[in-house]
């Protein structure tokens, strides 16, 4: 146990997503909006019945004459004004409560019928500890994978199909809609939408072992033309800077052991057990939200990614310094 | 206690004691199975788990006080919520309620004994060897760490390697062992055991809520004793219930957990429903309002119980249109609840208030439980659960409801029962200390959380970045704590305190209309030196209102013909109580903890073969054979006294 | 602990207040045994068929829902074979004679007759449990070949156990009713085990129906 406690601190994270926002009562689409207008509606109603049952405990305590343990035990009363506020405070409870019931089932109702014309399709798959997503397209050409970061356009649907790689992770982005599970042998789904362009903090909400805690994800809703721009940045192959350090970056990457694990489009790269890094650096962050994406990070995270998030299912790697820094460079080229 | 000189008549009470006490000395700790004695011991125990499982929140909180706090890395913080969670639901929450019938019911229905006891002293070991084991293991590292729901895959052998899972998995088995045991127990106990009169219209309240509990246990543990079983074999032989690699599924962990889940959380809940029913009729002296519906509502409520399961479901990919029902069902479950809580008002309103810590602790109920149970409803409500399902906000649901609907009424029994168990009372200043410093501490510590949920913080997470801005909630809520832990300390010193000096209690220190302020405190070995005979509800009110109003007792007034010189007790029928037969019930044994220590070693040793399971079993039919065999005295010494009504 | 007494207003469960006979309850005509619900042990027998007929719907339950959610069922593609488990569940039926013949006789305290029939009674246990060796060797899967093969060796393993244990504990009772003095209390075991020997065989029916007929049936 002591033993174990002994690891260094984790990252004194210079805010990975410091502008990320992520409160499920600040809605930013349909989705969440339909929930916190329920949310309200339940508290008000709950509200009202905790002030009331509430206020009669107090006025009971207030008005009951005072005893000792000496006193007399009362025999039963049946006292008819009695009887009838316990019989009406049920009823009316009961009334209360079927509302409520109502009102739920009638949000659901309406969620599920929301508009899907012309949505987005992205596959999600969790892995122990971060995000993969897929853009599928008809065309072969303009799929791509990146990781840990999910871009939209603004005032669309987007239908994410949800799979898990090992054990059961749940999708949350709270400012646009409620969390699905993503269950190993199952393939679940989840809509959202996002009317308001910004920036989202999604995070797993499901334990799923060491790294549960450092599992958040960037959604960013973007104006359709910016999106645009991003998918067809995202599907190009990686930049290839004839700049002499990036280019030996390059060959330490291929002639090391992360090529094992992370693709890279167009370089041979192809490992899928890690994210894809064809556009590293067009990324926010690193390591699922761990970390702010710069150079100092990623060398930090490259070699002693244990430190930092451990448990994480990559293994330290110990190279020289400049190997390291050559390295740094290409990934920090690859926009 | 004196050597009973054979040839000297005794006086009837010392017959009993003589009759019924354990064996002296430490080696007759080990045989004895008075109800008393194995009920204390129970209470003890699980209070010890309750304080291993408090300091390790203390743990957690100090670890989640600022952000990124590098304390404690995530392989021990993992360990710690599975422990804290498994601690209190499984080692404590469930079994303090049973511990606390097994002292009480017996007493409180005006038996003699338990039903069963080498059983009863059976389950208590089971229990505290299951227990025992949980924190052995936690000390050589190889705590659980999955979460007190431990969900496959991820407590599969593919990503839990190693030992941890496993002890987790067969710590479930002890204690759901002991707990189904004693619920058989305490079935038969209230069935059959009941003082003449005693019918069901007037069984007290907490017995009541015992044996609703004890109903719902019988069908609620099977489930999490299969599930963990199906993950056992998993882990150890390589069968695939959860594997969908090979036609498993991972949702059948989901729906047997949580078909016991969550009723296990009303087997929690009821007893402290039964406990203020106790506290609020002595403390408002008068009997609580509304018998007949308080008595459906647990019923009720026990009987929905098993109908919300899927309502900590709701962010799987099942069926929409099941999870509206489950939205329904666990809406309609309040309906029970307000009937009851509509029922104490009344019964508050129309009493005349002894404002002692007991009630204090029970009224402390009405804001707490009632907040708990409204973010309960807004769980309930599929499109709000899944904003935050597995979020802070549910672990602030959680420790409302449980500790509202039962910690705090727990406390309140506490205060209530100490006399009874001791002689003596508690300080009622330490105590109304303690209670402000937990009321206040208890809101403080978690009310922020509902934000923190709201806030997109997650549960079970070790650590979290500054950015975030969740750090000044979480702040207050460690800061709560510390409030908590002085009001514990409050708690340990008022016990050790007034157990040595506390105020002598007498019999009935608060006035109180049950049997069990009907004997000396601590009560005598056999409870009670005559068997009462019961006439009403409160059996002492109506005996003092009889009194003044016609000068005498209610006739008759207690059972003669039980025999003093052997542990012989009065049967009762089941739904009258009229007295039916006069069984014998066994001494005191070593076999019952002999038999637990070969269960103990059968559990422990198929965590590591499935072997042990076949060689294990030997021991443990030995001990059992032994344990059953009717020693000589049984059967000389008293045939001459068995008959049966019908001649033959 | 030597419990002190307290002088207090006369309650029902003290000795102290002077004895008035005709405030007393004599029950002292009282058997000191009885049979069925009237004793405990059926009470304690009755919770534990409670438990363990859970335990079994449980079982069923998850042998369906694991079923529901596979393309083929059985997963091993063979059902298993007819023989063994259906000559066993005669057997089984047949043991319900003996072991009536037996509880009857113990509520009539005849123990010529009770150890006659427990004798009986063993006699088909240990034909059962060596039957159900060949039934398990006829399921045409293994345990860890897929769920499939899991859930059913597992129903059929919580089944066995409970063969198991009413064999040990119709054996223990057996071994004592030739142990004489018998007492009234023995008769009462002997009846309650009867009871249970009820349960553990009806309860076959319905598991022999899940792992024999049902892959038959999905399959058909
Ligand atoms: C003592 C224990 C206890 C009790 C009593 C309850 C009571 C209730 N619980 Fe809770 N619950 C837990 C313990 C308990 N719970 C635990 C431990 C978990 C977490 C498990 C885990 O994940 O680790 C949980 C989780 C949990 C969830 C899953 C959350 C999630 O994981 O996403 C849900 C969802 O429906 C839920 C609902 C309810 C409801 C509807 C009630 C109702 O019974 C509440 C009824 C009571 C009232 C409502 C108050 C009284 C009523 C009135 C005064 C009048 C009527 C009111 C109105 C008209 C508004 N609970
Ligand atoms: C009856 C049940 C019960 C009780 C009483 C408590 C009591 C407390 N719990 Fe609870 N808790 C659960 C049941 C309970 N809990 C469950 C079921 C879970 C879910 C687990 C899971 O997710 O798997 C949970 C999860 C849980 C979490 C979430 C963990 C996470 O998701 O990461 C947190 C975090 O703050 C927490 C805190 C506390 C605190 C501060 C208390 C306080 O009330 C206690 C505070 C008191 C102290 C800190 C006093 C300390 C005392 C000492 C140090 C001295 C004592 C020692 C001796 C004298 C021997 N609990
Ligand atoms: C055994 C597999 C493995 C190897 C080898 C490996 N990685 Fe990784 N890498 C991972 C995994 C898994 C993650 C995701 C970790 C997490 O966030 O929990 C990751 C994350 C990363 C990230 C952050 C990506 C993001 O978008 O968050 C970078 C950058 C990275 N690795 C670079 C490298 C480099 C450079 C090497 C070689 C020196 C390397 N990795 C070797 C598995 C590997
Ligand atoms: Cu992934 Cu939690
Ligand atoms: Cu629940």
């Amino acid at each position: 146990m002591v033993a174990l406690m002994a690891w260094e601190n984790p990252s004194p994270a210079d805010a990975a997503l410091p502008t990320a926002a992520h409160n499920a009562l600040a809605p930013a689409g349909p989705q969440a909006a339909h929930i916190a207008g329920l949310w309200y509606l339940i508290v008000g109603v709950c509200g009202i019945v905790f002030t009331l049952v509430l206020l009669a405990v107090l006025y009971a305590i207030w008005r009951a004459p005072r005893a000792t343990e000496t006193t007399p035990a009362a025999l039963h009363d049946d006292n008819p004004r009695i009887r009838r506020s316990v019989v009406w405070a049920v009823i009316v409870s009961t009334a209360l409560l079927i509302l409520l019931t109502v009102a739920s089932i009638a949000t659901d109702r309406v969620l599920a019928g929301l508009s899907l014309t012309d949505a987005i399709h992205i596959d999600i798959t969790a892995h122990q500890w971060w995000w993969e997503a897929r853009y599928d397209d008809a065309q072969p050409s303009n799929r791509f994978t990146t990781a840990n970061e999910i871009h939209i356009p603004v005032g669309k649907p987007v239908i994410l199909t949800l799979k898990s790689d090992d054990v059961i992770h749940s999708l949350w982005v709270p400012n646009l809609a409620g969390k699905k599970d993503l269950i190993p042998g199952r393939t679940a789904t989840l809509t959202l939408q996002a009317d308001r362009e910004g920036d989202y903090r999604g995070q797993c909400a499901e334990f799923c072992g060491y790294q549960h805690s450092y599992m958040a994800f960037l959604l960013r809703a973007d104006v359709p033309a910016r999106y645009q721009a991003w998918l067809e940045a995202q599907r190009q192959p990686a930049a290839q800077s004839a700049a002499a350090l990036e280019s030996r970056g390059r060959q330490v990457f291929l002639g090391g052991n992360c090529a094992m694990c992370h693709a890279i489009e167009g370089t041979g790269a192809g490992g899928r057990h890690g994210p894809d890094l064809t556009h590293l650096a067009s990324r926010e962050s690193i390591a699922a939200g761990t970390l702010a994406n710069t150079p100092e990070n990623l060398a930090r995270w490259i070699s002693d990614p244990q430190a930092i998030k451990p448990g994480a299912n990559m293994p330290p790697t110990d190279l020289p310094p400049d190997d390291l820094q050559a390295l740094v460079a290409y990934l920090s080229s690859l926009p | 206690m004196q050597k009973h000189n054979a040839h000297q008549p005794l006086d009837q009470a010392a017959q009993l004691e003589q009759t019924w006490r354990d064996p002296p000395g430490l080696p007759g700790w080990f045989a004895a199975i008075n109800h008393k004695s194995i009920g204390k011991r129970f209470i003890y125990t699980t209070f010890l788990f309750f304080f291993l499982g408090v300091a390790i929140a203390g743990v957690m909180r100090l670890q989640l006080a600022v952000p990124q706090n590098s304390l404690i890395g995530p392989d021990l913080y993992n360990q710690l919520f599975t422990m804290h969670g498994s601690t209190m639901m499984f080692l404590f929450a469930v079994p303090v309620m049973q511990a606390m019938a097994v002292y009480f019911v017996p007493l409180m229905i005006g038996a003699r004994s338990i039903a069963f006891p080498r059983l009863n002293a059976f389950a208590y070991w089971v229990y505290l060897f299951g227990g025992l084991m949980l924190y052995g293991a936690f000390l050589l590292n190889t705590g659980p760490d999955a979460g007190w729901f431990g969900y496959v895959p991820l407590a599969g052998a593919d990503y839990s390697p190693g030992k941890r899972v496993d002890f987790w998995a067969q710590m479930i088995t002890f204690t759901e062992l002991s707990a189904l045991l004693e619920a058989v127990i305490l079935i038969t106990t209230v069935f059959k055991l009941r003082a003449p009169g005693m019918s069901l219209n007037r069984i007290p309240l907490f017995v009541w809520s015992m044996l609703v509990t004890s109903f719902m246990v019988v069908f609620a543990m099977p489930a999490v004793m299969l599930g963990s079983t199906a993950l056992l074999l998993d882990r150890l032989v390589g069968t695939h219930f959860y594997n969908p690699a090979e036609g498993g599924d991972a949702l059948l962990w989901q729906h047997l957990f949580w078909f016991f889940g969550h009723p296990e959380v009303y087997l929690i809940f009821i007893p402290g429903l039964g406990f203020l029913s106790s506290i609020i009729a002595t403390f408002a002296r008068r009997p609580i309002y509304g018998y007949p519906a308080m008595v459906l509502s647990l019923i009720t409520t026990g009987f929905l119980s098993f109908g919300l399961w899927v309502h900590h479901m709701f962010a799987t990919n099942l069926p929409e249109l099941g999870k509206s029902f489950f939205t329904a069902a666990s809406m309609m479950i309040a309906i029970p609840s307000a009937v009851q809580i509509y029922c104490w008002i009344a019964t508050l309103w129309t009493g005349r208030l002894n404002l002692k810590t007991p009630l204090l602790f029970a009224l402390a109920f009405f804001f707490i439980l009632v907040l708990g149970g409204m973010t309960g409803l807004m769980l309930a409500s599929v499109p709000l659960d899944l904003q935050v399902h597995d979020t802070y906000f549910v672990v602030a649901h959680l420790h409302y409801v449980l500790l509202g609907g039962a910690i705090f009424p727990l406390f309140g029994a506490v205060y209530y029962w100490f006399p009874k168990l001791t002689g003596r009372l508690l300080d009622e200043r330490l105590g109304r200390l303690q209670f402000w410093l937990f009321f206040i501490g208890f809101n403080v510590t978690f009310f922020p959380m509902h934000q923190l949920g709201i806030q997109g913080m997650p549960r079970r997470i070790y650590a979290y970045a500054a950015e975030t801005g969740w750090g000044p909630l979480n702040f207050i809520a460690s800061c709560g704590t510390l409030l908590i832990v002085a009001s514990l300390a409050c708690f340990l010193a008022n016990i050790l305190r007034s157990r040595r000096s506390g105020m002598a209690a007498g019999d009935n220190p608060w006035g109180a209309g049950t049997l069990e302020w009907a004997t000396a405190s601590p009560p005598p070995a056999a409870n009670f030196i005559r068997l009462p005979v019961v006439h009403g509800q409160e059996p002492l009110w109506d005996m003092q209102r009889h009194l003044s109003e016609h000068g005498q007792i209610p006739s008759p007034s207690y059972v003669e013909g039980v025999a003093a010189n052997f542990r012989q007790v009065l049967a009762t029928t089941p739904l009258d109580a009229c007295p039916d037969s006069r069984p014998q019930f066994p001494e005191p044994s070593y076999w019952p903890f002999l038999c637990a220590l070969a269960t103990t070693g059968l559990f422990i040793g198929s965590i590591f073969t499935p072997w042990a399971v076949v060689w294990g079993s030997l021991p443990v039919a030995c001990a059992m054979i032994a344990w059953f065999w009717p020693r000589h005295v049984d059967r000389v010494t008293h045939a001459e006294q068995e008959y049966r009504s019908d001649g033959a | 602990m030597a419990p002190e007494m307290h002088t207090v207003a006369p309650a029902p469960g003290k000795g102290r207040h002077s004895a008035d006979s005709n405030q007393a309850l004599d029950v002292s005509s009282l058997p000191t045994y009885a049979f069925s619900h009237r004793s405990l042990m059926w009470w304690g027998t009755f919770g534990m068929m409670l438990i363990e007929g859970t335990v079994f719907g449980l079982m069923v339950f998850s042998y369906f829902y694991l079923a529901s959610h596979a393309d083929v069922w059985p997963m091993s593609r063979y059902a298993p074979d007819l023989a063994w488990g259906t000559l066993n569940t005669a057997v089984m039926i047949a043991s319900a004679f003996p072991n009536h013949w037996a509880k009857r006789a113990a509520e009539a305290q005849d123990l010529r007759k009770v150890r006659g029939w427990l004798l009986a009674c063993m006699m088909f246990s240990f034909l059962f449990l060596a039957i159900r060796v060949l039934e398990f060797r006829h399921l045409n899967v293994a345990w860890d070949s897929n769920a499939y093969g899991s859930a059913v060796w597992l129903l059929l393993g919580l089944h066995t156990v409970h063969l198991i244990t009413d064999t040990v504990d119709s054996l223990v009772l057996t071994v004592l009713m030739f142990y004489e003095p018998v007492g009234g209390k023995s008769y009462v075991d002997v009846s309650e085990n009867g009871l249970y020997w009820y349960f553990v065989v009806f309860t076959w029916l319905p598991i022999y129906a899940v792992i024999y007929l049902v892959p038959r049936w999905i399959a058909s």
